[in-house]
This record gives structure tokens, C-alpha cells and sequence, in this order.
């Protein structure tokens, strides 16, 4: 699924460079799930954003698919997540003015899918994560669990190739916590998805197959654990 | 999605919205009201214009009074030349004088007829009909009697007068009536040309309470009423108007006119007219309607510099106020969204649909305030109307067919000479064209795009990455 070889990104803050990434290498197989960990402010969501092409590295190569991400054009790279990724984000990212159906919906628009057959993908995928019966809700409405599935039901409704979790989990409670990596688990071993998530809590990191740990802008990639049984 | 994403989005900042559409109706309603203002002041002192020349008319042309030609008109009472009459004799004298203005011949009516460019021509002979009775004082003046003016200590001299103006028949929609509506009868017709029949201003009929079918004499000639006319209000409407020829005969002035009424072929080519007619008139007078307009003085005058200057000036600034706090405003609440664009751009939505959205959204604020500017700008065009006081036009017109009296300084019954000053009083409109409506609701889109430009270029410049990190 994926090939880095050599990724380095550099921001310019003032005066200072800061070296975000130091000449990353990184293999990702098609259904793969690891987890990036590491502490704060060393990398680990700069790396997740290159693999999701919301950014440009300052050099190296980024193969995803056989394609390099990082020669890509802006509205090819859009393109490719429109089809391929799909996002989880901390904060939900929800749009707030969109109810639960509509923000999973909007993952459908960029693909051309006619407005009936949305809103029923968006359903089924809402009801996949529980929320069948909350479709009308509004993400103020909804508690930050709920807000969450909400996430992945619009991550998954486009069936990517690749799902990308910036902390999942980090603004949820223990039992919340538990709940989204059961559903990302049993989604990752059913659909066969490849998973990347990035997170600083070990809990979670420990259910992944591989775990990556950044330090100082450079990963290293533990040995992969035994695949969970579905 | 679109207009879902849309509606939402604006209830959510319902206020703002509510706030730049009020912006943007403010500036095109003050927009509408003044070009309604000054398309109203336009159209009044069209008004006054024709009310002084009359409908149709872009030229006339009359003759300056020959030096030594002032002096009231003699009236010949009994004796022969040189004799005076008794004292105690009494007199009766109606007759039909010039209004004390130069003249030309009807030849020239022809002569101006020819001309390149002239589409119509009419010839008019502006006359004073005085009536004089009464009884010869005792130590009545020398000569052939008294003259209009003198007043001799008698106040047995009784005298009236009106004004007359002779039209030309064939060429019923330019001159002196062209800018009249028949309220009653009817208006002449060319079987009329000898005949003594005469169309009354009505005012002048109500004060003398004549109607269609009436009799009243003209230079001792009994005339029928045959139709009251309603000229626009002005001082320069004759009291009577009847034909031409006969005006001509009864006066004595057979073959002469004194203004010559000039319609060009358009508007472009007024200028050459009134050249032409120079050079083949040299000594007449020449005014275009442009002429005319310049002399206009008054309230309305005044309005009209306030509407064309201050007005739009005024107008333009609150315009580009509004458009620029509907710029500001928008980039303002894109930047509180620019995480959720991000979003956006994650899950695969191209730049340009998210620029999309936004123009969206500014152009329906847009088209609100539009809405709302349209209203406001009848609104005001309303109030300009009803709370206008009556504005007054003056204007120093030579060769206007003036109401003027028998000429001459002093006396106790002589009024204004050739030249006459006169005072329009106009009520001001303000209509709202629909050129002004559509171009309220093009400035409307404008703004619109211009504020959902600035705010679709804020939105889409960050990478999606730099988006997302953003704290709101």
C-alpha cells in the first residue's frame, strides 16, 4: 500500500527551521494496521498527514498504490483522497451545520454519487457504528463517542483502501475509548482495511498489529505482533 | 448538499448575514433613491422646458424689438390726424396688439423649413388684445388720443387686457399648444385656418368663466370657443389662442410672426440647426432648448446640482462601505471556518466547490440585501416624492411667447416687456425606472461576488494539513 523512503518535512518557524520529519522509511502492506506512537510534538501527525496527502513532504518519495504522492498536482492528490483514504480526527471534525447523515454523506459528494443512493450508503453506514437512529442529529446534539462513530461512518461509507486515525481516541472517556477501538478492530479485521492510527496512549497502540515509534522527527517500526483471530 | 449546506450555514450566522444584507440594501437603496431623485428633477425640468416651449420643440427663433419700438400703443378716438378729441368724449377700443416683440416675416418659417436637419417647423404671433372705454378727461393729451399708460388723472378710463397667441394650424404638434391637453372640445383642425375660433388656457376660462360654445371678443371680432386647453403651468401660456391668419389680420401684421418654433431630425443635430438657422437668419435670435436649460435657475436648479452631484457622490460612497463591510465579513467568518474547510479538503472536496459554497452564500446574502435595497429604493423614491415642497424654475426668456401687456414704462396698466422673466412652480417626482431595479439587483451580485471572492480565496490558499491545525 505504501513506500516512504527518505520523507524528511521541515516548517520554518521565525528564524528556526524545525525538522518534523528526519528521513523517514516506511513500508505499509495492504491490510496492515500500525500504530504510530510516540511523544507529543515529535512527528507522529506530520507523518499521518503525508501518508494522507494533506501535505507535501520537503523531500523524499511517497508511493501509495504505485503512484508518488509527493509528485503529484494539488487536485490529483485531492483525488485520491477523495476516493482511496478515509480520516478520523481527535476533534471529530464534524461539520457542525450537518446532521450526522448529512456530514457522512458529504464524503459521497466528491465521488458524483446521486443524491438518493447517498443517503442510503450514508444510512447503512450509520447504522453499521449504532447510530441508525440518530441520523438527524446534529453533531451538538450528539455526545463525543457518538460524535466519533459519526467520523468513522463517514471515513468508511466511500470504502477506502486506507483509514487514517489521527488520536481517535483522545478526547473520549476510558469506556468511549474502548468502544471506538472495538469498532475499528472488527472493521480492520472484516473489511480487511489498512489501518494507521497515531496515538500517545499505549492501550490503544498495543491492539494494533505493528507499532512505529517516532522520536525526534525519525520511526522505528517494531516487530509486528500475531494477527487477532475475527 | 449544496443548498442544504447553504441554508444551514447562513441560520447559523443569521445575524451576520442579516447585518451585511441591511449593509448592501442601504447603499443600493440610496442608489435607487437618488438616480430616482435625479431622473424625477431630469423629467421636471423637461416640464418646464416644454411648458416654455412646448413639446417637440429642440429650437426657436425670434427677433429682437427694434431700438425706439417701446412705448405703449396710441388708440386713435375721434377728430382726424392731428386734432384732438373733445373733452367728455367716450371711447371704446378693442384691438390686437404685438406683445412688444420684434418680428420676422412668414417667409422665414419657409426659409427655416428647408433647412438640412429641420424635421417640422411652426410659426406663432405671440399679441396683447387691450380693451380701453371710457370718457376723455378734461386736458386729454395731444396727438391721436391717449396712450395705453398714461393715466391723465381720469379714473373714468376703464382698461383689460389678455394675452393672444396666433398658431399655426398645419403644423399642429409643434408650438405653442403642443405641450397643452385638451380638457374640453376640441382642438383646432386645418378648416379653422379663417375661421374665428378660439382654444382658451383654463385657467384664464375660469376666470372669465368661458366654457366650449362661449362667445368673447377679440379685437372687437366675436369669437366662439370651440376647446379649453390645460397647458403646463407657466406664465408663458397665452390666455387664447387662435388661427394664425387670423391673428395676423386683426392685428394688421399680415405675413409676420414672432417666434418660429424648430423641431431637428434629433437630438445630435440641434447644434447644426441653430447654425444653419444663424446664417440664414442673421439678425433673428437663436435659443436651443440646451440654451434655455442653462438659464434655468430656482429650487429646481438647485435640486438638480444636489441630486447630480452630492446625491450620487453620496450614493457611491455608502455603496462601496457596504461592499467592503461585506467583504470584511465574510473573510471574517471564513476564517472561523477554515478547520472545517480543511475537513472538507480531506474528505476529497476540490477547492473549487468549496469556493463554490461560499460564493453561495454570499451571493444569496447578496440578492437579500438586494431585495431589501429594491424596497428601501422605492421607499425613498416615495418619500422624495410626497415630502418635496414645490420647486420653481425661473428662466430669462427672450422670444418665449410671453404674456406681456402693452409696453412702455409708467401708467397705471403696463406690465413686462419683451423680455420676460418666468417662474415655473413644479412639483419634483421620483420615478423608479426598472433600468434602476436591475441595476440595484446587478450591484446586489456584485457585492456578492466580490465578498464570496475574498472569502473563497482566504478559504482555499492553506493546504489541508495547515487547515486542520488550526485552533478555533
Amino acid at each position: 500500500m505504501y513506500k516512504l523512503t527518505g520523507v524528511t518535512k521541515d516548517y520554518q518557524k521565525g528564524r528556526r527551521t524545525v525538522h518534523a520529519l528526519q528521513g523517514v522509511d516506511l513500508v505499509i502492506e495492504d491490510g496492515d494496521w500500525l500504530a504510530i506512537q510516540g511523544p507529543t510534538g515529535h512527528g507522529k501527525t506530520t507523518l499521518l498527514q503525508m501518508l494522507g496527502a494533506l501535505d507535501r513532504p520537503t523531500s523524499g518519495t511517497i508511493e501509495f498504490g504505485g503512484q508518488d504522492l509527493a509528485a503529484m498536482r494539488e487536485g490529483q492528490l485531492t483525488q485520491v483522497r477523495a476516493a482511496s483514504m478515509g480520516f478520523i480526527f481527535q476533534t471529530f471534525n464534524l461539520i457542525p451545520t450537518l446532521s450526522a447523515q448529512e456530514n457522512v454523506e458529504a464524503a459521497l459528494v466528491p465521488l458524483g454519487v446521486a443524491a438518493g443512493r447517498r443517503r442510503q450508503r450514508a444510512g447503512r453506514a450509520l447504522a453499521d457504528v449504532g447510530l441508525g437512529e440518530r441520523s438527524r442529529h446534529l453533531p451538538s446534539e450528539l455526545s463525543g463517542g457518538q460524535q466519533q462513530r459519526v467520523a468513522i461512518a463517514r471515513a468508511l461509507v466511500k470504502q477506502p483502501k486506507v483509514l487514517l486515525a489521527d488520536e481517535p481516541t483522545g478526547n473520549l472517556d476510558e469506556g468511549t475509548r474502548d468502544e471506538i477501538m472495538t469498532i475499528l478492530e472488527s472493521l480492520w479485521s472484516d473489511l480487511g482495511l489498512t489501518l494507521v492510527v497515531v496515538t500517545h496512549d499505549s492501550s490503544v497502540a498495543r491492539r494494533a498489529q505493528q507499532i512505529g515509534l517516532m522520536e525526534n522527527g525519525r520511526l522505528t517500526v517494531q516487530a509486528p505482533a500475531a494477527r487477532r483471530a475475527p | 448538499m449544496f443548498v442544504t449546506y447553504l441554508r444551514r450555514e447562513l441560520r447559523r450566522r443569521m445575524r451576520q448575514a442579516i447585518f451585511i444584507a441591511l449593509g448592501l440594501a442601504l447603499g443600493i437603496g440610496l442608489v435607487i433613491t437618488v438616480v430616482a431623485a435625479s431622473a424625477g428633477v431630469s423629467a421636471t425640468q423637461s416640464t418646464v422646458l416644454h411648458s416654455l416651449y412646448g413639446v417637440g420643440t429642440d429650437v426657436t427663433v425670434s427677433q429682437p424689438p427694434a431700438a425706439g419700438s417701446g412705448g405703449g400703443p396710441h388708440f386713435r378716438i375721434g377728430g382726424g390726424s392731428g386734432s384732438q378729441p373733445k373733452s367728455g368724449t367716450s371711447f371704446n377700443r378693442d384691438v390686437l396688439i404685438g406683445a412688444g416683440l420684434g418680428t420676422l416675416k412668414s417667409s422665414s418659417v419657409t426659409t427655416v423649413a428647408g433647412l438640412k436637419d429641420v424635421s417640422a417647423t411652426a410659426g406663432a404671433l405671440a399679441l396683447s388684445d387691450v380693451q380701453l372705454s371710457g370718457t376723455i378727461p378734461s386736458g386729454g393729451s395731444g396727438g391721436g388720443g391717449p396712450a395705453a399708460g398714461s393715466g391723465g388723472g381720469s379714473s373714468s378710463i376703464k382698461s383689460s387686457s389678455f394675452s393672444v397667441t396666433g398658431v399655426d394650424l398645419a403644423t399642429g404638434s409643434l408650438g405653442p399648444l403642443s405641450s397643452g391637453t385638451i380638457t374640453s372640445g376640441r382642438n383646432f383642425s386645418a378648416a379653422d385656418s379663417t375661421a374665428n375660433v378660439a382654444v382658451v388656457d383654463s385657467n384664464y376660462a375660469k376666470s372669465q368663466n368661458l366654457k366650449t360654445g362661449s362667445t368673447f371678443s377679440v379685437a372687437g371680432k366675436k369669437f366662439t370657443v370651440v376647446g379649453i386647453v390645460k397647458v403646463a403651468q407657466a406664465s408663458s401660456a397665452a390666455n387664447a389662442y387662435i388661427p394664425l391668419a387670423r391673428a395676423q389680420s386683426l392685428a394688421g401684421m399680415s405675413n409676420e410672426v414672432n417666434t418660429i418654433y424648430v423641431s431637428a431630425a434629433s437630438a445630435s443635430d440641434i447644434p447644426a440647426v441653430s447654425g444653419e438657422i444663424s446664417a440664414a437668419l442673421p439678425k433673428a435670435t437663436v435659443t436651443t432648448s440646451a440654451n434655455l436649460a442653462s438659464e434655468v435657475t430656482g429650487s429646481l436648479s438647485s435640486a438638480s446640482s444636489l441630486a447630480n452631484n452630492l446625491g450620487r457622490w453620496l450614493a457611491v460612497a455608502v455603496l462601496v462601505a457596504a461592499f467592503c463591510l461585506a467583504s470584511l465579513l465574510t473573510v471574517s467568518a471564513v476564517s472561523r471556518r477554515v478547520r472545517e474547510f480543511g475537513t472538507l479538503k480531506a474528505l476529497g472536496w476540490r477547492s473549487r466547490r468549496i469556493i463554490r459554497q461560499i460564493m453561495g452564500e454570499a451571493l444569496a446574502i447578496g440578492l437579500v440585501g438586494g431585495a431589501a435595497g429594491v424596497a428601501l429604493g422605492f421607499g425613498g423614491a416615495a418619500l422624495v416624492q410626497a415630502l418635496a415642497p414645490p420647486m420653481t424654475a425661473t428662466t430669462q426668456a427672450s422670444g418665449s411667447t410671453g404674456a406681456a401687456g402693452p409696453g412702455g414704462a409708467g401708467g397705471g396698466f403696463a406690465h413686462a416687456a419683451a423680455s420676460a422673466t418666468h417662474t415655473v412652480s413644479v412639483h419634483l417626482t421620483a420615478p423608479v425606472t426598472l433600468d434602476a431595479v436591475a441595476a440595484a439587483v446587478a450591484l446586489a451580485l456584485a457585492g456578492g461576488l466580490i465578498a464570496g471572492s475574498f472569502g473563497g480565496w482566504r478559504a482555499v490558499r492553506l493546504r489541508p494539513a495547515a487547515a486542520l491545525a488550526r485552533v478555533e
